[in-house]
């Protein structure tokens, strides 16, 4: 199962990368989106996969009886997904007034904090 | 200190394999107090936005404790060696741990202090405006996030506080919504959340390989089988995104893309703190968890060392706007802490790490001259400051003290960490590192004399802006009180640069820590329990 999940994840990233290296905003942000869910999958791969066993000891034992699958690699993603989820929000929002407040969506074309025309320093008095 | 009662257990079940029995001792929790008091505080200020004129004194108050904290931890790190907290009691490998060795409790205290002396500074800065927007609560959880990644013994856990002080970041970057804010914050949030999560991706794949995410469990199960795991394609990726949030080129570009477009005291904090954080982590994470895997990309590390400081101090002699050319000089001095990293060994690491420290608290003080030239004169170009020498005697003696600190000339404290890493250098053939390090000194030297010429020497002509004459931005009492402030931090440069011997020992015990964690190990993993926890 996990060559099939490696392949799934280095798709993802391919994705990911392609559509952040674009020029215009939206576009970024699917693939911060994207990114988000790949590294996600790739912890869930990197912590084995395992058939569905919950991690739960029965009654009267010490431990578990059967192979269960990991929780840790669960509670890492889910603080991942929180943090991935709040961040794309705040970027979404920024991206708005952004395109809202520079009347453009092309990063390009952004050059408000760094001017084209910025002047050189003097050369002397 | 009594014990709390745990659930109880059923017979035959020893609750002593997972979990530590004793009571934790006192300076236990001083590890995560820090983080807590922030965290508690940040809390407090959000709930209080009916009364944001209380915020300034409540936050300076606070960040006053923040420093008795990280100076108490330091203290007790300095005189009984690394200190440990579980938390939840759970014994390690499992639950996360707070370990706080040397490297932590310096970088924790430097970054407490120079987080004080610009909250001072920032009183008279911050309006009313950005105080109900929650300039001093973002603040406040900045400095948890900082405090958090300087003290946890936890990869993971790493991570989250980085997230931490990132999302504070954004806050405090754009708040104002000016539009060169909102164009900065664009470039720094996408490329700081791609460096983050190529951080994240490192930690999932050490995870897979060894099984665990305890720093010190890390360590030892990586140096039991170098070759076992992949660990030069782990090491490179975190040295990536790690550079990435430092700020080394080729990664650098955001930097001054964004430092210049918040208001000063802002701009100041980030350029002592974040890209330090990045520092540290690089640190932590690449010389002391990997080391063998570091070694073999140290020349890779520094090349691009070299090209940082290049880029840094040629990028600086370029800018006219005070702040980007200082933004170039944060850039520049990261370059020579990684070259002190690639070079490595007990030297070099030392000299890496007094570098960061100073570079500090004199890239903050560097804004705070901003932010006066700004106050007193209403420009920050090279093209329109002048005569602020006559108009303004003490803050052009303050600012020729910190410039001369910045490009690492005596007696100030840059010219210790410089003598440190061209040494070191020098003794491990990286004569052309060497050659770097004075080549950006000169450059360095260059870009801030200019600035003193033109900002301070020069004398007013028709029609240029006078010092002190230009309308004044800020409230009157904000001017003397910055100036205070800005006196302070010359003071710490100027002493440390003339008495640096307990910041250097306190450097060197640290490096030799990295160099041999096993002091480190054994506060995680005390020696009694061994065969329980240790693999």
């Amino acid at each position: 199962m996990e060559p099939v999940f490696a392949i799934l994840v280095g798709i993802f990233f391919a994705f990911a990368v392609y559509l952040l290296l674009s020029k215009f905003i939206v576009r970024m942000m699917l693939g911060v989106a994207i990114l988000g869910n790949a590294v996600n999958l790739l912890i869930f791969t990197a912590g084995r996969l395992t058939r569905e066993v919950p991690p739960v000891i029965g009654a009267g034992l010490d431990g578990p009886v059967t192979a269960t699958a990991n929780p840790l690699p669960q509670a890492l993603i889910l603080t991942a997904i929180v943090i991935s989820f709040s961040f794309f929000s705040f970027l979404l929002v920024l991206s708005w007034r952004a395109i809202d407040a520079l009347k453009t969506d092309n990063t390009d074309r952004m050059r408000l904090a760094e001017p084209a025309d910025d002047p050189a320093p003097p050369a002397g008095y | 200190m009594t014990l709390l009662p745990l659930a109880a257990a059923p017979a035959g079940v020893d609750l002593a394999a997972a979990y530590r029995m004793a009571a934790p001792g006192l300076a236990e929790w001083l590890t995560i107090l820090p983080v807590a008091w922030c965290l508690l505080a940040g809390a407090v200020l959000t709930a209080m936005r009916g009364a944001t004129r209380l915020h300034p004194g409540l936050t300076v108050a606070a960040l006053a404790v923040l420093v008795v904290m990280d100076a108490a931890l330091l203290v007790h790190v300095a005189t009984h060696g690394p200190v440990t907290m579980m938390m939840g009691r759970w014994l390690p490998p499992f639950g996360i741990a707070f370990t706080v060795d040397m490297l932590g409790a310096l970088f924790a205290l430097t970054a407490a202090v120079v987080a004080l002396l610009v909250s001072i500074q920032a009183l008279g800065e911050v309006d009313d405006g950005r105080r109900r927007y929650g300039f001093y609560p973002f603040l406040l959880l900045l400095m948890a996030g900082v405090s958090g990644a300087f003290l946890t013994g936890d990869l993971f856990n790493l991570y989250v506080w980085f997230e931490v002080l990132l999302i504070a970041s954004f806050g405090l970057l754009v708040l104002g919504s000016e539009k060169t804010q909102i164009d900065g914050t664009v470039k720094y949030g996408f490329l700081n959340l791609v460096a983050t999560t190529l951080f994240l991706i490192g930690v999932g794949l050490t995870y897979g390989a060894l099984g665990t995410l305890n720093m010190a469990d890390i360590a030892a199960k990586l140096a039991a089988e170098p070759l076992g795991v992949p660990a030069v394609t782990l090491a490179g990726l975190f040295l990536f995104a790690f550079a990435m949030k430092a700020a080394a080129f080729p990664v650098n570009f955001w930097l001054p893309a964004a430092y210049h477009t918040p208001n000063v005291a802002v701009s100041a904090l980030f350029a002592g703190l974040l890209t330090k954080v990045g520092i540290y982590a690089l640190i932590r994470v690449c010389v002391m968890l990997m080391p063998a895997a570091t070694g073999e990309l140290s020349l890779p590390l520094g090349l691009v060392a070299l090209a940082t400081m290049l880029v840094g101090s040629f990028g600086a002699l370029a800018q006219d706007n005070l702040r980007r050319l200082f933004g170039y000089l944060v850039v520049a001095g990261i370059g020579a802490i990684l070259a002190g990293v690639a070079i490595g060994g007990a030297t070099g690491l030392a000299g890496a790490i007094v570098y960061a420290v100073h570079s500090m608290v004199v890239m903050a003080a560097l804004y705070g001259v901003a932010a006066l030239a700004l106050a007193v004169a209403g420009s920050e170009r090279l093209t329109t400051l002048a005569g602020l020498w006559t108009a303004r005697p003490v803050l052009a003696a303050l600012s020729l003290m910190l410039f001369l600190s910045a490009a690492g000339l005596p007696p100030f404290s840059g010219l210790w960490p410089k003598v440190m890493l061209i040494r070191a250098a020098l003794e491990g053939g990286w004569w052309w590192l060497a050659a770097g390090l004075i080549l950006m000194g000169l450059l360095t030297t260059l870009a801030l004399g200019r600035v003193f010429l033109l900002a301070f020497w020069r004398p007013v002509a028709d029609g240029a802006v006078a010092g002190g004459s230009a309308t004044s931005v800020t409230p009157g009492r904000a001017v003397p009180l910055s100036l205070g402030v800005l006196g302070l931090m010359s003071a710490l440069t100027l002493g440390f640069g003339l008495y640096p011997e307990p910041l250097i020992a306190a450097a060197n015990e640290a490096a030799a820590g990295l160099l041999d964690p096993t002091a480190y190990r054994q506060s995680v993993f005390p020696p009694a329990m061994n065969g329980e926890g240790t693999p």
